[in-house]
């Protein structure tokens, strides 16, 4: 596989499965996903669709009872040297990951902020200690520097903070110095994980525009795992819509916004109450997604889809291209295929987004 | 209107982290939340929202303040009926399900756990019955149950810390950021799943979020917490109609909107208060139209309200 010119971390059919009591569960199911330098991916869909799971393949932290059965992570970045090379981030070992990707090339904030802090060290310890060792920074430049974050990432008092625990942070704290760990290697890409599920919207603005902030000035590449779609359409070029193990929908934000393609995509973006909600319940997508312990057959989505073709009982529909950056998997796009319109309330709703967005052309 | 379940009259919880560092987590929050209703807790993170919560759980023991379900006073030492009483009718959904979860537990066994304490069940079919339907209501199957905590994805481990708590058909459920770490379609699951346990049962909900477009839908009340202060209250009519505090304002106006063109162009509107100089220990509570409240001094109430 040659990895695409203008990727600096390609995903290519990764397929994943897990061994469990119950029996295996095939998570991920085929996912291919570019970035590109600079650029920010995101990627949204149901809880459980594999999102996690996917990009902790790219820094080998799958767990113990996982097994890749198929596919590549491809990396392209620079040698000491100035020298381009790509390798394929799953034939490293978990010892060359730590030692020559991990924490200082790619630095990822994961969901669960305490699962990353290490309860018995105080926080400006956890902060200094990359810059020690990745950038061999001396301590007091280290010490500096984590200040610098702690403040820049929202946190009064830094230099109290310094010497608190974990348990002595709220949660958004928390998940405040996970970010600021990240940041203190300079990565070349960040994956973040619901970086910001526990923070009000006054300081996630400020997270947001402190990441947009590096990576205006460092060329920093991004991939964004959230299910908030209002911080989607603030920070993403692109966005990937995952479904039961695969990607079933990309395209640029505006394209997934304004005209998405997929009844998935449908349903997830009509499910979000905006603040003008007052119906007495929320809509929700009806049902459950499929249980990845048996293969589906045919669209894993068609059992919840009131589009559902005959088609999709049979057979998993492939990616249709809708244009350049635009693609979705859904039998719907097929020629052949009944013209269906998503559902009216999401068109209004669409339609009412586009006019707002004309007051601030 | 009926007595309140929970009366929470002037908590106070610092913690004295260093001899010369204290931190005033919550100061003198006075609330009560009434049987059958949906109290939102919203504010910044680390305003002191888990504090609360803990504290009225007993997790905490309070610095200052007295807090009060079904009329017992429940801070300070307690007489193991009460303390039954608590343990069965007041249920915690944790922020943090990894840590709150035993990770050598098996799922179906953590929601069980509290079945298995109260004697819930006359036998084991009966039990594990009750928790594949708790399970299918979060929409998790039946399968989970057999699973550890660390297999699963984090929304799915925030439905079982939910499960848990539900399954014992508590008075008062206090919800800190249950449904954060959900997909929308998720969300509206659990939050119609959660409206629909309140119908039934007449349960109450602290409902501690950031979200405020789930919070305005969710709560009837809401209280805005700030640096540990409660600087605005009111039904969620009172305070989305009309919010007085600069804080709820930047708040209100800091919601991300799904909509591209608009985000990549809106900045949202920053409050510092110490560069407004708002000082809230000189404030006193200001009363609005009807149950609508807010901390101030009269200087900046006269100012605010203009
Ligand atoms: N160690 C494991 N053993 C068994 N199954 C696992 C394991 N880790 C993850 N899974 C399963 O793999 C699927 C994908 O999980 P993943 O954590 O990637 O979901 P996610 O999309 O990140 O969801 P969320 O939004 O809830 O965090 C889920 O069904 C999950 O239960
Ligand atoms: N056990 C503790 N020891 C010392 N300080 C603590 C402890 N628990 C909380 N704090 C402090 O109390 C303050 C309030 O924390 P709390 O967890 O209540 O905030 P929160 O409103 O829940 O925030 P978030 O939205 O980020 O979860 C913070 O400054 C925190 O550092
Ligand atoms: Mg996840
Ligand atoms: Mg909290």
């Amino acid at each position: 596989m040659e990895m695409n010119e203008k990727a600096i971390l390609q995903f290519v059919d990764i397929d994943i499965s897990f061994r469990t009591n119950a029996g295996v569960v095939h998570a991920i199911r085929g996912v291919n996903l570019d970035l590109q330098k600079g650029e920010t991916v995101a990627i949204v869909g149901e809880s459980g669709s594999g999102k996690s799971v996917t990009v902790k393949a790219a820094v080998g932290l799958l767990d113990g009872n996982a097994t890749v059965n198929r596919g590549q992570i491809l990396y392209r970045f620079k040698n000491n040297d100035g020298t381009e090379k790509v390798v394929d981030l799953l034939k490293m070992s978990k010892r060359e990951l730590r030692t020559t990707v991990n924490g200082s090339r790619i630095a990822m904030v994961f969901q669960d902020p305490m699962t990353s802090l290490d309860p018995t060290m105080t926080i400006g310890k956890q902060i200094m200690e990359g810059m020690i060792i990745h950038k061999r920074a001396d301590k007091a430049a280290a010490y500096a520097r984590a200040l610098e974050l702690l403040e820049l990432v929202g946190i009064t008092d830094p230099e109290k903070r310094m010497k608190n625990y974990p348990h002595q942070l709220s949660g958004g704290m928390r998940q405040r110095v996970v970010i600021a760990i990240a940041l203190a290697s300079d990565p070349d890409i960040l994956i973040c994980d619901e970086p910001t599920t526990a923070l009000d919207v006054t300081i996630q603005a400020r997270i947001l525009e402190l990441i947009k902030d590096i990576q205006a000035r460092l060329g920093l590449s991004v991939i964004y795992i959230t299910h908030d779609l209002g911080v989607v359409a603030k920070v993403a070029d692109y966005v990937n819509v995952m479904y039961a193990g695969k990607i079933i929908e990309v395209g640029n934000v505006n394209e997934i916004f304004y005209d998405p393609k997929h009844p998935y995509t449908w349903g997830l973006l009509a499910a979000m109450p905006d603040l003008e909600t007052d119906d007495d319940r929320l809509a929700s997508i009806p049902g459950s997604p499929p249980n990845l312990l048996h293969e589906p057959t045919g669209d894993a989505f068609a059992p919840r889809n009131r589009y559902a073709l005959k088609i999709d009982e049979i057979a998993d529909p492939p990616m249709f291209q809708v244009s350049d950056t635009h693609f979705a998997a859904t039998w719907l796009l097929h020629p052949d295929a009944p013209k269906v319109e998503m559902p009216a309330e999401l068109r209004e709703r669409i339609e009412r987004s586009k006019k707002e967005a004309e007051r601030y052309l | 209107m009926s007595e309140p379940l929970l009366k929470v009259r002037d908590l106070t919880q610092h913690f004295k982290v260093s001899r010369s560092f204290t931190v005033k987590a919550v100061n003198g929050v006075s609330f009560d939340i009434y049987p059958g209703e949906t109290y939102g807790l919203v504010g910044e993170s680390g305003s002191g929202k888990t504090t609360i919560g803990r504290s009225i759980i007993r997790l905490y023991d309070p610095t200052a303040g007295s807090v009060q379900f079904q009329g017992k006073e429940i801070s300070g030492k307690l007489d193991r009926a009460t303390e039954s009483m608590l343990r069965k009718d007041m249920q915690m959904i944790f922020q943090d399900p990894m840590s709150s979860l035993n990770p050598r537990k098996k799922v179906g066994d953590i929601i069980g756990e509290g079945l298995d304490i109260h004697h819930r069940y006359s036998n084991t079919a009966e039990r594990d019955a009750a928790i594949s339907e708790m399970l299918e209501k979060v929409g998790l199957s039946t399968a989970h149950a057999e699973r550890y905590p660390h297999q699963f994805s984090g929304g799915q481990r925030q439905r079982v810390g939910i499960a848990r708590a539900l399954v014992m058909n508590p008075k008062l459920i206090i919800a800190d950021e249950c449904i954060s770490a959900l997909d929308v379609s998720i969300q509206a699951q659990v939050v119609n799943l959660m409206k629909d346990i309140q119908d039934s049962t007449g349960c109450a909900y602290l409902f501690i979020a950031h979200d405020l477009s789930m919070v305005k839908y969710i709560s009837d009340r809401i209280g805005v917490l700030h640096l540990g202060y409660m600087v605005e209250t009111g039904t969620t009519e009172e305070i989305f109609a009309n919010p007085v505090h600069p804080y709820t304002k930047s708040l209100l106006s800091a919601v991300p909107l799904p909509n591209p063109e608009v985000e990549k162009r809106r900045h949202s509107v920053a409050y510092d208060r110490a560069k407004e100089g708002v000082d809230y220990a000189a404030g006193t509570i200001h009363q609005l139209e009807g149950t609508h409240t807010v901390l101030a001094t009269d200087e900046e109430f006269a100012r605010w309200t203009a």
